[in-house]
């Protein structure tokens, strides 16, 4: 970044780094070499506004970024204290200002981060070169704003990034799709019966209404199979850059745009399970490990700084970082298994305790194999729930204002997976390609009982119909009613549909 | 900072700027979205750029929380954060993003939608004078302005450092680099200043809607005149069939009834500029709102009679805006226009509505005079 500036650390820091770095080897952690940098607050907002990447394509948004973060540094509201990213060597930045004790935290806290991004299959195909890949997209974006000038390519860049939530987010763990031919003649439907070797016997091993029955099964399988697309498509990008007139310098921003959408998607996936795992052990390693009696009175306030909660967020530190101490905990003691779940007897639960020691183990094991999704599904228990007091809350739209609605488990529970569903973001996915056979584009939304925010999905719908050129819509519900809204360029319609 | 982010820094700015230039029209008619804090700094909240995705309703939506509280118990404001997710780069923010502007950048942004000239230095009348004010210490100087106690003080700190100081006998003599004078800095102070003189009509047929209209236009004025000019003084003026000066509040705020005289207002808006206002020195605005609805002939004739041999003479420019209302019949403008065809520094505009005022404003300050 800043070429005059030695952003290695000083002497004193790489100490704190070897000693921090062998505490998180003995406990079992596996991670990526790990580069520090220490960075000025400036030279910190800068990166976190460009997400971690020293390296980006120019843009606007990460400007906007930029002046939030250091209008919160400068006033004092908010600071920066870890930041690292997923790649091989993983890079992790410091704040010069802070203390030591402070900068030993951040390096627990990162271990833990980049031991995350190593073993979880969430991050399994991601890109572990990825600072050299932002690099690239930043190049390549630049040539093109030489060529075409700047604001056509920021408008497009605008355009494409209000499609980046309408990725598949799975799709990365799935083999590519085989593209067919378009082109490729069409095979004559051939019905083929059961076998026979005697003529006579024709008639009655295949009779007519079952070869009708054979032929209609194909014709249908046939006619599938020239919907265009065959089957409801959730990567939406993927689909306009296959399909969509764009010119070269569109597809490129497009699948510029998609790369970055695919690499970061596995961060959202797992926000609870990954900070509450770095949390973990930067807890763990300060706490037995690296603390000196001098620091624990700033450690212990940074911390508890990093795990606040209010009402009306959940944080994921917090929240990640209790799950896992209580998943260690109930396989130290065995409160697991078929005798556990049907032990009614309340003091026999409360005081259980079978000595299995494995929750290190199952720890480890865990973090290998789980999304947010799975682990608040699997683990979220509805002790555990009543002891971290979490509710439910939604608006009352009398009062016009937000209240606690409920506290039982299954609500709680029920509302945080809805919550955490395709992590936030409505699932929507092309269903036609050719709608009305007009060649207009129409996707639906699943809808799961929340509806979407009108405005914002017609001004989408917009700069959709700009990549697509022709027509767009979306079927959805509206107040329980099915709805086509259609963008034509020109002017929004909306129809009532069975939807 | 580094250069990269400044790119995209300034590229927001001019975006968020931009946007404030669109949408200059709705602001000049909400006026109160703008306050004075402080000395000037004002604030304007400008929602942070938000590009729009399919994405869930946000009321319907709920959550889950942590924390003490029965059901029914009502999270306080702020409490709730949706969109709390995402990490730095993938931020999405629903919340508000305060733009600060200082008066002179909103002056600026004024005057480039508007197109406004930059008011013409008027030869003598801008000059400014230069003052002197001892700001600073030095160690050379003339002994008249030796600096007394600095100069015991740097002969105590060297004996103390070379350990000469006897605190028992503590004589201190100062030798030559012990020394310290006075020094001065010479600043310009402007000469000449400027003054606006507000003068409104406040006759029974004068609506709060009118008034609302002169008030929000006279920020913008005000606004403009304050960043071409260091000083700026303003006056207020309000009358009826009679007249008399008031402070800025009362301006805004009265409502009379009765008739109307306008010379009555002009003619104390001349007695105001000949006791306080030497033309030699200042830049004169008389600004002056009504409905048009004067009393009489004869006292209009009176008016231009005024204008034209007493104020005209005076001023950089005279302005008059008309605000329509329901009962006034909105001769006067016209009568103005007859008299003053040709005449330069007279502008005169007709206000119907808040909508109006961007072109009033452009009527007013468009000729830089």
């Amino acid at each position: 970044m800043n070429e005059n500036k030695d952003t290695r650390l000083p002497p004193h820091l790489h100490d704190i780094q070897r000693e921090v770095e062998g505490y998180a080897r003995a406990f079992g952690l596996d991670f990526y070499e790990t580069i520090f940098e220490v960075l000025g607050y400036d030279e910190v907002n800068m990166v976190a506004a460009y997400g971690g990447f020293p390296n980006r394509y120019p843009h606007w948004r990460f400007g906007m970024e930029y002046e939030q973060l250091s209008k919160g540094y400068e006033y004092g509201l908010s600071k920066i204290y870890e930041m690292v990213i997923n790649n091989n060597p993983s890079y992790a930045y410091l704040l010069e200002s802070n203390m030591d004790v402070d900068q030993k935290l951040v390096m627990a806290h990162v271990y833990g981060h980049v031991d995350f991004f190593k073993h979880n299959f969430s991050f399994a195909h991601t890109n572990r070169k990825m600072m050299d890949e932002m690099a690239n997209h930043a190049t390549r974006v630049r040539r093109i704003i030489d060529r075409v000038g700047i604001e056509p390519v920021e408008s497009f860049i605008d355009r494409t990034l209000s499609l980046e939530n309408l990725i598949y987010q799975h799709a990365p763990h799935f083999a590519p799709k085989v593209r067919k031919d378009p082109g490729a003649p069409e095979e004559r439907i051939e019905v083929r019966g059961f076998k026979y070797d005697r003529e006579y016997m024709s008639g009655f091993i295949n009779p007519r209404a079952f070869l009708d029955e054979q032929r209609k099964k194909l014709e249908d399988e046939r006619a599938k199979s020239k919907k265009f697309p065959e089957k409801p498509e959730r990567d939406v990008l993927l689909f306009l850059l296959d399909h969509a007139p764009l010119e070269r310098w569109e597809a490129d921003i497009v699948s510029v745009v998609r790369d970055e959408a695919y690499y970061f998607a596995p961060q959202g996936q797992t926000k609870i399970m990954n900070e509450g795992w770095a949390s973990f052990w930067h807890s763990t390693i300060m706490t037995t490990r690296a603390l000196k009696d001098s620091e624990i009175i700033d450690y212990a306030d940074h911390h508890s700084g990093t795990m606040g909660t209010r009402p009306g967020v959940i944080n994921p530190y917090k929240l990640g970082i209790e799950l896992w101490r209580h998943i260690e905990d109930r396989w130290n003691r065995g409160r697991f298994g078929k005798e556990y779940d049907e032990c009614d007897d309340l003091r026999a639960r409360r005081a259980w305790d079978k000595k299995t020691g494995l929750g290190r183990k199952k720890i480890f094991e865990v973090r290998k194999h789980y999304n947010d999704i799975t682990f608040i599904d699997e683990f979220l228990t509805a002790e555990f729930a009543a002891e971290q007091k979490l509710f439910v809350y939604g608006f009352n739209e009398k009062g016009n204002r937000w209240e606690i609605l409920d506290r039982e488990f299954q609500k709680v529970k029920q509302k945080l997976l809805q919550q955490l569903t395709n992590f936030g973001q409505p699932i929507i996915e092309v269903v036609d390609g050719n709608f009305e056979n007009r060649g207009e584009l129409l996707l639906a939304h699943r809808h799961d009982g929340v509806d979407l925010r009108v405005d914002y999905a017609k001004d989408t719908l917009g700069n959709l119909q700009a990549l697509w050129r022709r027509p767009v819509g979306i079927v959805t519900r509206v107040d329980g009613k099915g709805v086509l809204m259609r963008f034509d360029g020109r002017d929004h319609t909306d129809r009532k549909v069975d939807f | 900072m580094p250069s990269k982010i400044k790119q995209d820094h300034s590229r927001f700015r001019e975006i968020i700027r931009g946007k404030i230039k669109e949408n200059l029209r709705k602001y000049i008619q909400k006026g109160e979205m703008i306050g004075k804090k402080g000395k000037d700094l004002i604030t304007i909240p400008v929602p942070s750029i938000d590009i729009p995705h399919f994405r869930y309703g946000h009321k319907e939506q709920g959550g889950v929380g942590q924390g003490d509280g029965a059901p029914g118990t009502v999270l306080g404001p702020g409490a709730v954060e949706q969109d709390g997710k995402g990490k730095a780069g993938q931020g999405e923010g629903q919340h508000g993003l305060e733009v600060d502007l200082s008066l002179d950048e909103l002056a600026e942004i004024l005057g480039e939608e508007l197109e406004l000239p930059r008011i013409e230095s008027k030869g003598k009348k801008n000059l400014t004078s230069p003052k002197v004010k001892y700001s600073g210490v030095h160690n050379t100087g003339p002994e008249s302005l030796r600096h007394f106690k600095r100069t015991y003080k740097q002969a105590l700190r060297r004996s103390i450092a070379s350990g000469t100081y006897n605190p028992k006998r503590p004589i201190i003599v100062p030798t030559r680099e012990d020394k310290r004078y006075r020094s001065w800095r010479v600043t310009a102070l402007p000469q000449s200043n400027a003054v606006v003189i507000y003068m409104m009509d406040v006759s029974g047929s004068m609506g709060d809607e009118q008034k609302e209209i002169v008030r929000i236009e006279s920020f913008w004025i005000d606004t403009w005149l304050r960043s071409n000019y260091k000083g700026l003084e303003t006056r207020y003026i309000i009358h009826d069939a009679v007249a008399r000066e008031v402070d800025r509040e009362t301006f805004f705020h009265t409502r009379e009834s009765g008739g109307t005289m306008i010379s009555s207002a002009y003619k104390l808006c001349k007695e105001m500029m000949v006791a306080d206002y030497d033309t030699g020195s200042w830049n004169i605005y008389p600004f002056h709102f009504s409905d048009g609805d004067n009393w009489s002939a004869d006292d209009t004739r009176a008016c231009v009679t005024l204008l034209k041999n007493e104020v005209l003479p005076k001023v950089n420019q005279f302005a008059y805006g008309q605000v329509e209302s329901p009962y006034g019949s909105g001769q006067f403008i016209k009568d103005l226009r007859e008299a003053f065809e040709d005449v330069e520094n007279v502008a005169l505009s007709e206000i119907a509505n808040k909508d109006a005022i961007y072109q009033s404003i452009k009527d007013f300050l468009g000729k830089g005079s």
